[in-house]
């Protein structure tokens, strides 16, 4: 902020000075991410962000078709007034199962980051605060688990267990919960280093006070950016294991089994793969930039 | 440095005894009698009589640390065991595909570091001019293009529109292309933007305003100080990436049919031959393992004052 300040006083000077040009372009480009302006950033994006939600729980009642009803007379029909994306080999509308798609995936992907995010926390500030044996079994499995490349275990765990939504969640969120873990447990840490905590503690206050009163405010929102972070890679991953038809089972919209049905007839109906693919990127776009403006006004 | 490399391998023998285990787990978690998945993948009858002698053979009646520990003793004389659909040694199948995924991986691998790096040092020093607008603007896409996405994209137009691909790589090198880059352009972009994080906190340092004042030259500077400096983080950010390319080339592979691990892997979850899986998960983790360990001696090498 300073240096700003100092730069707007000396405008004049400045100006006359070529070469010092080029840094209050640069100038002016850190005061684009000052903080009132990523504020209305963030509120764009959560408000985009609202919006998905929105449409994803209010799905069932914006399908303009059935989304599972098939239709022999309009098989892989372009898209028209009536179908907005056409339609699938079974003349199922695809706009319809796009939404309902949205419901799946935007619910249980903010759903799991939920979960991992209050899990992995919890586990982390046990951690951090406790440390020994709770800190040292806690870290092992952290550290076990991400011996392992995610994607590759998130597979084997979804495979071995055989598909489907609830194996899925597991597969995905068994290794998830280890970012917010580790984070929370370095934070606390440092934490607890600090006079206030040790003030509490002479005033008598519990552990458990401590832990949820004073240190919990105080990694909250680190720990909310980087499940704001985590959204777009669990969306991601939800449709890859779809996709690779380990997650959600065929009849059921979801966009990564669409786009995995569909990309065998690619060539005479390439709006079923485009279409789910599009909401698909749109959605993990979007959640991206929040994640992003999040991490600016964090200033990280 | 000898301490060092010694100590870390040492501290590689848990990790391993971590990742058999959790891996020995997944087969014992799994829904079913492995013998009966055994013998039902074998087509045999399954009647009570071969079903207890399965059971015996393949040792099931054993405790559980028991089967663990004959399991790990094979593992160590490098015996994954048998498919269960066709008999053959799991190792035997292994080998098979991992001449094809490591051609894969490491075409895509260096495709990515060879865009990634000039671009990221590229934006880091033109940072907020338009040209850094526009590559972080792609950029950004590229974070949130899946990787099948982009492959399915790719192949309807390059393939099937224009013909200029073949759909199905099957081992050509015309095949490999279309590969390559729907797995390394994903990878790209993340790194793009990570190299450039890392450079630009170098640039931001006082040395380098330091030095700027008393007159070096600023590609000088750049070249012989900030990337110097930047170059620790961003070999750890090259070996972590190796994660998410061997997780996204089991994908990559079953969309273009390329014969590596990935598909194998997948061939191996549809057909229940959990053997293979087993051996596919503990190959892909130890690899990673090890390019992990081998990064972080690389940054020591690179920056001696590193500790732990």
């Amino acid at each position: 902020m300073c240096r700003i300040k100092g730069n707007c006083k000396d405008k004049g000077r400045i100006k006359e000075n070529c070469k010092e040009k080029s840094r209050m372009r640069e100038n002016r480009g850190d005061e684009k991410t000052n903080k009132s302006l990523v504020r209305k950033r963030i509120i764009f994006f959560l408000f985009l962000v609202l919006l998905l939600f929105i449409i994803s729980l209010l799905a069932p009642y914006l399908v303009p078709n059935d989304p599972y009803g098939t239709n022999a007379s309009y098989m892989k029909a372009a898209p028209s007034p009536e179908f907005p994306f056409g339609t699938d080999k079974l003349g199922r509308c695809i706009f319809s199962r796009v939404l309902m798609g949205a419901r799946l995936s935007i619910f249980f992907s903010l759903l799991l980051v939920m979960v991992t995010m209050v899990a992995g926390t919890f586990l982390g500030v046990v951690a951090g605060y406790y440390g020994g044996i709770f800190d040292n079994i806690i870290m092992r499995l952290v550290d076990m688990l991400l011996a392992f490349p995610q994607l590759v275990l998130a597979i084997a765990v979804a495979g071995v267990l055989g598909g489907g939504m609830t194996n899925m969640l597991l597969a995905l969120g068994l290794t998830g919960w280890t970012l917010y873990a580790r984070l929370a447990r370095g934070q606390v840490m440092s934490l607890k280093q600090e006079e206030f905590i040790a003030a509490a503690r002479l005033s008598g206050n519990s552990s458990l006070r401590i832990m949820a009163v004073h240190i919990l405010p105080n990694i909250a929102g680190e720990m909310i950016v980087n499940a704001a972070i985590q959204v777009g890679t669990t969306l991601v991953g939800f449709a890859g294991l779809s996709f690779l038809g380990l997650g959600v089972q065929v009849p059921e919209a979801e966009w990564g089994s669409m786009i995995n049905e569909a990309k065998g007839y690619m060539q005479q109906a390439p709006w079923a793969v485009l279409a789910p693919g599009a909401a698909l990127f749109i959605t993990v776009a979007v959640f991206n930039l929040l994640g992003d403006a999040l991490s600016d006004y964090m200033g990280r | 440095m000898k301490k060092y490399v010694v100590k870390r391998l040492v501290q590689l023998i848990p990790m391993i005894l971590g990742i058999t285990f959790l891996t020995f787990l997944l087969l014992y978690i799994s829904p079913g009698d492995p013998a009966q998945k055994r013998l039902s993948a074998q087509g045999v009858a399954v009647t009570k009589e071969v079903l207890a002698q399965t059971r015996e053979e393949m040792g099931l009646d054993r405790p559980f640390i028991k089967q663990y520990g004959d399991w790990l003793f094979h593992l160590l004389q490098a015996d994954l065991g048998l498919s269960y659909k066709d008999g053959t040694p799991v190792n035997q199948k292994l080998a098979r595909g991992m001449k094809n995924t490591f051609v894969l991986a490491a075409g895509a691998f260096l495709l990515a570091v060879a865009v990634s790096l000039p671009l990221g040092i590229y934006t880091a020093v033109r940072k907020n001019r338009f040209s850094d607008y526009c590559i972080r603007f792609i950029c950004f896409l590229g974070n949130a293009l899946p990787n099948f996405l982009l492959a399915i994209v790719l192949m309807y137009f390059l393939c099937i529109r224009i013909n200029a691909f073949p759909v199905i790589a099957k081992g050509s090198l015309q095949g490999l292309f279309l590969p390559t880059v729907a797995l390394a352009f994903p990878l790209a972009s993340r790194l793009v933007r990570q190299v450039r994080v890392a450079v630009l906190k170098q640039l931001e340092t006082d040395y380098v305003s330091g030095a700027r004042a008393r007159g070096v030259k600023k590609g000088y500077i750049l070249f012989r100080n900030v990337l110097h400096n930047a170059l620790p983080s961003i070999v750890t950010l090259l070996g972590l990436s190796v994660g998410t390319l061997l997780g996204g080339s089991v994908v990559i592979e079953s969309i273009f049919m390329w014969p590596g691990l990935g598909k194998l892997a997948m061939d191996s979850i549809t057909a229940r031959d959990y053997p293979v899986i087993q051996g596919f998960v503990i190959l892909m983790a130890v690899t990673y393992v090890v390019v992990n360990l081998l990064t972080d001696l690389g940054c020591r090498l690179l920056d001696p004052r590193i500790k732990e």
